[in-house]
């Protein structure tokens, strides 16, 4: 039972990251046009400009 | 929108103080200004990774364009480009590679606000599920067997994970069940409040006493799919808002005023009784006002419904709407911005609103019955327990707090959003957007269809129907005529007409009557009917006068809109009534119904006969779904149960409407009257699927043998059982 103190907390930190990331990619507006970004990927021109 | 009118017009732009006042009339003073521009345009047709490149592609392409990039979810294309690119010139750019396009005023597509809620409810549910899943994982040891200390720390973790999360999360909750009960209802809230509190405060307790059950996992998942369902909530009204601000931004409307002769492009809103304004063929007339100098034909359709063009000239009145057709005419303005008909005839449409927004919605009529219910039930518990058990408070808390839990109201909070974010979004994709929440509730209920003629089921574009009856001659004579006049009949008669004009020399166009010129030393005219000396059809005609031998009429009737005819044939097998209304003249009403086979139709119906027979159809107990673009039909609109316009229809139209359909196609109204009555009853089916879990579940816990585990089981199958269901939207 004493790996439980180990497991615990990495397992939180680990949920804890994901946390993080996901308030990052939302505070940078990255579900702003989450079709278009779908697409995108598909087109064949290279596109090197972030969206204005 | 309003607009505060200028205190001083003659200092200009700057000094107008008004325009501190109104933020609208600044935004549009800087539309003026000669800087890098950023112009919105709207994208109904795009869908595709092909569409954006091409899209891009084409705008990039165009000189003064700096950049251009598509939003596909929002189907609009931002491009920052050098002051003098105008929208109007990018709409054509695109329309050439093949999409439709109109532009939107940047300044009312303000999203932040919107945005920020959005992203705040995002932001919970985010933390909502760390807490669900972290929480869950620590369940799971607990329900598979742990016991004694290890049970104990792994609740006293949740807890640690829990109370913040709850106290997080159930903000949103919490804010309205409070204004709720200050006002003495029971929202949806309320109930929700109370067991989120219950259930985590009880749970405490019983982590404090080593107890054996907690809900912790169930507190923060109840909140979790609660917040889901206020997302996809959200989500949709956000959408519809924003729709809504689309098509209030589709119209920039300007005016060019003449001041000591010299032409200014200035915004309505600085536009005064008593100015002159200058209306070039083709334009819409922006103001009410009697013309002073100038001869042209008026096109009158999105006002009163005819096709046939009507004559202006000086001390003639036209009004705001209104299309000016072949001469520039100049105005001397009797009404601008709010005061104009146009203006009017919108006042008139809110105060009908007023009445449709009273509609309750399934969801408001199953929280009505619910609320109470669950309270009833949950205090009955605990009564039951402290009596039967002899006062042990702590048990009876604990039977009732996962009586909450178990009823919670998912069907409600998760599957109703569920299902109008599907269908919304499926409508979207159609080209069928919803501004109004519960307009694809009421769109379900229609049995009844009126449609307007004039620019709805037509386009609104002439094309001539009697051209076999002509000899070749004559037709050769009225083309070369007509090639020489940007009237929209001659438009359409030199579109139409093939072969060789004939040598007609010295062309003139004489506005508001039409052209005339010389052949072989004879005077030949196309135009007016008493301008060519004859009595005029009923029907929208131009007259050809060759020398002195009898005119020859054109006549022209309008082309129908594309998919007219399938929504038709699909509204009619889905076993909908349809009418025509039109105030258009009996002969071309009649040819058209005929047409696309309506049996029921009206002719010459003013605005407030169409209205008057909305009305009556309603008070028979049917429930009307109007279809209208103008002006005359906004009454109409605003006084059927659910209404439809096209996106080019006019502002008030628009505005007086639930649904907009952003393409030229017809055929969506079909679809989404078919998507409506399925998304209703896939609602219906979700709170039966709701009701049978609680049938099975509430009981159990009434009986005290609801585990911590059941309460997970029930609460997250009944969840996804509903968004699934809600998924299967076809």
């Amino acid at each position: 039972m004493q790996i439980l103190t180990v497991l615990i907390p990495v397992s939180l930190f680990l949920g804890f990251i994901g946390l993080v990331a996901f308030i990052w990619a939302m505070r940078t507006l990255q579900f702003d046009d989450p079709e278009g970004d779908a697409s995108r990927i598909l087109t064949k021109d290279y596109d090197d400009k972030p969206a204005p | 929108m309003g607009y505060d009118a200028p205190a001083d017009l003659s200092s200009g732009i700057s000094a107008c103080p008004a325009c501190v006042a109104a933020p609208s009339a600044q935004r549009l003073a800087a539309l003026q200004r000669p800087e890098t521009a950023r112009l919105i345009l709207s994208l109904p047709t795009a869908h595709c990774a092909v569409c954006m490149s091409t899209v891009e592609g084409a705008l990039k392409a165009h000189p003064g364009v700096s950049s251009a990039r598509v939003n596909l979810t929002l189907k609009r294309v931002s491009v920052e480009a050098e002051a003098d690119v105008t929208a109007a010139q990018l709409a054509e750019v695109l329309e050439a590679v093949g999409y439709e396009a109109h532009e939107l005023d940047p300044g009312l597509l303000s999203m932040t606000e919107t945005d920020r809620q959005g992203r705040e409810i995002l932001m919970r549910l985010g933390v909502a599920f760390f807490a669900m899943m972290n929480i869950m994982l620590l369940s799971v040891a607990v329900w598979s067997g742990a016991e004694a200390a290890t049970r104990d720390m792994f609740h006293w973790i949740s807890a640690l994970i829990a109370i913040p999360t709850v106290a997080f999360v159930g903000q949103p909750f919490f804010k309205s069940a409070w204004a709720a009960l200050r006002v003495g209802r029971l929202g949806m809230d309320v109930p929700i409040s109370l067991a989120l509190i219950l259930a985590s405060s009880i749970s405490l307790y019983e982590t404090m006493h080593s107890g054996e059950k907690a809900y912790f996992d169930a507190a923060v998942m109840l909140a979790f799919f609660l917040l889901l369902g206020r997302y996809l909530d959200h989500r949709s009204r956000a959408l519809a808002r924003s729709a809504a601000e689309e098509l209030a931004a589709l119209e920039v409307p300007r005016a060019i005023v003449l001041q000591d002769g010299q032409e200014f492009l200035r915004p309505i809103a600085q536009v005064a009784k008593g100015d002159l304004v200058l209306v070039r063929p083709g334009g819409r007339m922006p103001v009410d006002g009697v013309v002073v100098e100038g001869a042209s034909e008026v096109d009158r359709g999105l006002l009163t419904g005819e096709s046939l063009p009507a004559f202006a000239g000086p001390g003639l009145a036209v009004s705001a709407g209104e299309v000016n057709l072949t001469g520039p005419l100049t105005l001397r303005v009797t009404a601008a911005g709010r005061d104009s008909s146009l203006h009017r005839m919108a006042d008139l449409v809110a105060v009908a609103e007023s009445a449709r927004n009273r509609y309750t919605t399934l969801a408001e009529r199953a929280a009505r019955i619910y609320s109470p219910l669950v309270h009833i039930l949950s205090f009955s518990a605990f009564a039951f327990w402290l009596w039967k058990t002899g006062g042990d408070v702590r048990f009876a808390v604990n039977i009732s707090a996962a009586v909450l839990i178990i009823t919670c109201p998912c069907a409600l909070g998760l599957a109703v959003p569920a299902v109008v974010t599907a269908a919304s979004g499926k409508l979207f994709r159609k080209g069928v957007l919803i501004k109004n929440g519960t307009a694809l509730e009421r769109l379900a209920e229609v049995d009844v269809v009126v449609f307007d003629k004039t620019g709805t089921l037509t386009l609104g574009t002439p094309t001539p129907s009697n051209l076999d009856t002509v000899s070749a001659q004559d037709q050769s004579v009225a083309l070369a005529l007509a090639k020489a006049s940007s009237h929209p009949l001659a438009m359409a008669l030199a579109g139409h007409i093939s072969g060789v004009p004939a040598p007609v020399t010295d062309l003139r166009e004489v506005p508001g009557y039409g052209i005339e010129g010389q052949l072989n030393g004879h005077t030949v005219r196309l135009g007016r009917a008493a301008w060519v000396g004859v009595e005029g059809l009923a029907q929208t005609a131009t007259y050809l006068a060759i020398a002195s031998q009898d005119p020859v009429p054109f006549a022209f009737t309008d082309q129908i809109r594309p998919g007219a005819e399938l929504a038709i044939v699909g509204l009619t097998l889905q076993g909908k009534r349809i009418k025509l209304v039109s105030g258009d003249t009996e002969a071309a009403v009649r040819a058209f119904a005929s047409q696309v086979g309506i049996a029921d139709w009206v002719a010459g119906a003013l605005p407030a006969e169409k209205a008057a027979i909305v009305r009556g159809l309603a008070d028979q107990g049917h429930k009307v779904l109007m279809v209208g673009d103008g002006l005359n039909d906004t009454a109409a609109l605003a006084a059927a149960h659910v209404s439809i316009s096209p996106a080019q229809a006019l502002d008030a139209a628009r505005v007086a409407s639930d649904i907009v359909l952003l393409g030229r196609d017809l055929s969506a109204i079909a679809d989404a009257t078919r998507i409506a009555r399925q998304a209703t009853k896939r609602m219906v089916e979700n709170f039966q699927i709701s009701a049978a879990y609680n049938v099975i579940a509430v009981p159990l816990a009434l009986m005290g043998g609801a585990t911590p585990l059941a309460a997970a089981l029930a609460m997250s199958l009944s969840s996804i059982t509903v968004s699934l269901n809600a998924l299967r939207l076809r």
